[in-house]
């Protein structure tokens, strides 16, 4: 059993151990945004173009803006809409909705590939978390992929920002 | 124990991850290998600015949508590692550190206060510290009350509905007073504004305001975290844990900003949109930035902050007790003694020791003070504290200078106070000096 293995056999939501985020970002390629917004100065634009930047093909879900395009991707109505695969699907919405989400997400894993469902930062949802990982999926609350991201590949510590990170060796590269 | 205090220790769990002691961390923190070199020493990146990958990763960058580095005056990565050593060590979210303590204090309320706004300051303060809030800032629309702090409830006495923030020193300078951080924690807490606790004179190794329910903290860190006297710096280290838009009373962290394009600082950053703020407005458009070469400086004196902090404070109080017993010292105001009145609350919030600065009370008021401050061969005669080297001073015609003579006795800097900072030197050569000046006082 390597840390990943042992960190997801106890998993608690409280903490998740760099390694098992280290292995989903290093993992995934494509990300599902649900909640995703075209305005520049929102959290989750913020987070799409990040993680754009960084070589993740990030696919917008918004029933709003359907049919229209956020960061040169379109923008899908729901998770059932997105003609191609994904591995991880990144919500932005209260922790009640995003139930329903994980429930879709459960319901298309196999068709569409998907590995992970990741809950924003204030968002978890305990019930359906236990519905994802029972469906072998594996599952992030409370957490930003984008702060995860520069925070374990070092680019966080730029703003003065408690890592939390104690370590003799170089950052891994997290697409490696 | 507050709900505050509580609100961020999750419930024991097996995938706890591992808590580092506090001296690894003062070695470790914020300090990875560099990625590119593998330098193990943190360099000192003497430059001004960092090239873009394109137009793009440009206005990504410009728009605080991507971490990277733009321009020294905001973020440098050796100002960087210092910043998060400083605030893994108080156990903050976030830091920005900044040119000297008193910018570090400037550029905290800035983020926090509108014009027409106040606060309520502890009246034993740093002197100059007094003047900034009391006169300096009053220029900028902001208005400081300043209580007596050995009485809890005189914060909430002087509350207002304007009132957005509570400073005190934790250990207070000149020296001697405790304040009680946890009840007037509470206060604040009630009143939905944030405690700022200086801990410039504890540092996070004797004292730990967060724990207590301080929700940001002030440092300079040209004292004892830098620690050898060579290197001016300051830090705003923020909790993470004060919700900014309960009472809506901090538009500036929870309205759209117009000095960022409308951006809302506490719902983008979270839990740490304070820092986000402090540096992307107040140190951007004010400037007081710390140079890579002081970031340096003190990064390497905060290595040893634990092991000097140590011997500081068994310094001082061996210096302390021996003044105590002297036929010519009136009264010695040293938290660590028994006959101090703060004894209990040091136990409480300086278990590992009172700090080494204090005051003394020399027989003969003013003529003798400054004689005695000028006798001293081995203690050095300057206005800082926190260094290696010890340091005498007699606030009253010096640090206290400019205050009146109400403010003066107030802030604990009357006629006949000498203030020490205990240095690491041999504690029987420190008394040895003060025995002979003593004898000319």
């Amino acid at each position: 059993m390597n840390d990943e293995e042992r960190a997801r056999r106890v998993m608690s939501h409280e903490h998740y151990p760099d390694a098992l985020l280290h292995g989903i970002l290093s993992r995934c390629r494509t990300i599902a945004m649900v909640g995703a917004s075209a305005n520049w100065n929102r959290p989750s634009y913020f987070a799409m173009k990040y993680l754009q930047a960084k070589g993740y093909r990030v696919i917008p879900v918004n029933p709003g803006k359907a049919g229209g395009e956020i960061l040169g991707e379109r923008v899908h109505a729901r998770l059932s809409e997105i003609p191609d695969p994904f591995d991880l699907v990144d919500i932005f919405r209260n922790s009640e909705a995003a139930g329903g989400i994980v429930d879709e997400a459960i319901a298309l894993a196999a068709e569409k590939g998907i590995k992970v469902v990741w809950m924003q930062l204030g968002v978890r949802n305990d019930a359906a978390a236990a519905r994802a990982e029972a469906a072998g999926l594996v599952v992030v609350m409370n957490r930003c992929p984008k702060i995860e991201y520069g925070r374990l590949s070092g680019e966080l510590s730029w703003g003065g920002i408690n890592t939390g990170i104690i370590s003799a060796k170089r950052p891994r590269p997290i697409r490696a | 124990m507050t709900d505050r205090k509580n609100t961020p220790t999750p419930p024991e769990t097996d995938d706890a991850p591992r808590a580092f002691g506090f001296e690894t961390r003062a070695i470790h923190a914020g300090a990875r290998p560099d990625a590119t070199t593998g330098a193990r020493s943190t360099p000192i990146y003497q430059t001004t600015s960092f090239v873009f990958d394109d137009v793009d990763h440009a206005a990504s960058l410009f728009n605080l949508q991507t971490f990277g580095y733009i321009y020294s005056r905001l973020t440098n990565p050796t100002v960087s590692v210092l910043e998060e050593r400083i605030a893994n060590l108080e156990d903050g979210r976030g830091a920005v550190a900044v040119a000297s303590g008193h910018a570090a204090q400037f550029i905290a309320f800035y983020t926090l206060l509108e014009p027409g706004d106040s606060f309520i300051a502890s009246r034993n303060l740093y002197g100059g510290s007094l003047t900034q809030f009391g006169i300096t800032f009053k220029r900028l629309g902001w208005t400081c009350h300043f209580v007596d702090p050995t009485d809890p409830e005189n914060f909430a006495r002087a509350m207002t509905p304007d009132c957005k923030a509570i400073f005190v020193e934790a250990l207070a300078n000149p020296g001697g007073v405790v304040v009680d951080l946890e009840a007037i924690a509470e206060i604040a807490r009630a009143h939905d504004i944030p405690l700022i606790v200086d801990n410039t004179l504890a540092t996070p190794y004797l004292c730990r305001p967060f724990d207590w329910g301080a929700d940001i903290v002030i440092h300079s860190m040209t004292k004892f975290i830098g620690g050898h006297g060579n290197s001016m710096g300051g830090a705003v280290v923020e909790s993470g844990r004060f919700d900014w838009g309960r009472a809506g009373k901090f538009p500036s962290l929870t309205a759209p900003d117009p000095a960022y394009h409308g951006l809302t600082f506490a719902e983008t950053f979270g839990d740490f949109g304070f820092t986000m703020k402090a540096r992307a407005v107040a140190l951007r458009d004010f400037g007081p930035t710390l140079s890579p070469m002081n970031a340096f400086l003190i990064l390497q004196g905060v290595e040893t902050l634990p092991l000097r902090m140590e011997r500081h404070a068994a310094n001082a109080l061996a210096v302390a007790r021996w003044l105590e017993a002297h036929p010519k010292v009136a009264w010695v105001s040293y938290a660590g003694l028994d006959s101090s009145p703060y004894r209990e609350l040091a136990k409480k919030y300086l278990p590992r020791g009172a700090g080494a600065v204090f005051t003394f009370g020399v027989e003969g008021g003013f003529e003798a003070g400054v004689r005695l401050v000028e006798a001293c061969e081995l203690f050095s005669h300057l206005a800082n504290i926190g260094d290696t080297r010890s340091l005498i001073l007699h606030p009253a015609s010096t640090t206290h200078r400019q205050l009146t003579d109400e403010q003066r006795v107030a802030a604990g800097a009357g006629d006949d106070v000498i203030r020490l900072s205990v240095g690491l030197e041999t504690v029987g050569d420190l008394i040895a000096d003060l025995d002979a000046a003593l004898a000319r006082a």
